[in-house]
């Protein structure tokens, strides 16, 4: 979530916007919550998986914070507590719509699955940088993205496209560290195998055949 | 000094956290003699790592067109 200025000009800032918007100075929350925007829509959609709903959710998320600035302490980065509010209201948003399909959507505290055993051993070599923007590469990484259950994707999201740390993901989800990592192992994992089929040459090359490329 | 053998299990387990550099360098040592001569879990290693690489720059998902003036009206109008 860099914004591009350095962290204590930034952190500077968002203090002294805080303290405008508690004083009163309702426009400066905007200036404030903008160079998160993208982050809050990205967590909503991390786990709705739907446009329309990430949006109203990351909409009631930003108001929500406003409405508890006062209550913010410092002690966690301001972008780490408003993203923690997204990923709560989605969450929210979630359980409410799936009421009535008699299921929990609260996810156990401990990964309970054994190991994961990679699918496929293609190997991927090098993306060359031309292929990252190839359609079909894109919408096989959206697909893949979307394929993934919930709790791998929020935390695939969080650290790899977000850029949280380990302790950040683990407090805004809720989670423990431990948790985390065997989450985000899945999710690579998972993520590796879903495109893995792709890579054996077919997006490099942009050929409607898969080019074998495998050592072995 | 001499490396202890690691399984393919064990590398699997960790590899995520060797794509991060979160691992001692004891085990770090065994994972990278054991990638110089497997060649299944190498191919695991670089798409891990593509995988890593490619969803980096967030574009799957991309901000719906309007959003943040929508945004700011919504701050507006509290």
């Amino acid at each position: 979530m860099s914004t591009g200025t350095s962290k204590p000009t930034r952190d500077r800032n968002e203090a002294e916007l805080i303290r405008r918007v508690c004083g009163g100075e309702k426009e400066a929350f905007y200036e404030l919550v903008r160079p998160y925007e993208r982050a809050v829509y990205t967590a909503a959609m991390s786990i709705l998986n739907n446009q329309a709903d990430a949006e109203e959710v990351a909409q009631e998320a930003v108001l929500k914070a406003f409405s508890n600035l006062s209550r913010f302490r410092g002690e966690a980065k301001f972008s780490t507590w408003l993203v923690q509010i997204t990923i709560n209201e989605a969450r929210l948003k979630l359980r409410k719509d799936r009421r009535h399909l008699y299921q929990s959507v609260d996810e156990p505290q401990s990964d309970e699955e054994g190991d994961y055993f990679p699918k496929d051993y293609a190997d991927w070599r090098e993306v060359p940088s031309e292929a990252l923007q190839r359609k079909e590469l894109r919408d096989a990484l959206k697909r893949a993205l979307a394929g993934l259950p919930q709790k791998y994707r929020e935390v695939l999201v969080l650290r790899d496209i977000q850029h949280l740390s380990i302790e950040e993901t683990s407090q805004v989800l809720g989670i423990s560290t431990g948790n985390v990592k065997t989450r985000l192992l899945r999710a690579r994992l998972q993520m590796r195998d879903a495109l893995a089929p792709g890579f054996d040459g077919s997006w490099v090359t942009g050929k409607e055949e898969y080019e074998k490329v495998r050592p072995w | 000094m001499k490396v202890i053998e690691i399984s393919c299990l064990e590398v699997w387990r960790e590899i995520s956290n060797y794509v991060d550099s979160d691992v001692e360098p004891e085990l770090r040592a065994r994972m990278e003699a054991h990638f110089k001569v497997c060649a299944h879990c190498k191919a695991i290693l670089d798409g891990t790592r593509n995988v890593v690489k490619l969803v980096a720059d967030g574009v799957e998902y991309p901000v719906p067109e309007g959003f943040s003036k929508r945004l700011y009206n919504k701050i507006k109008d509290v």
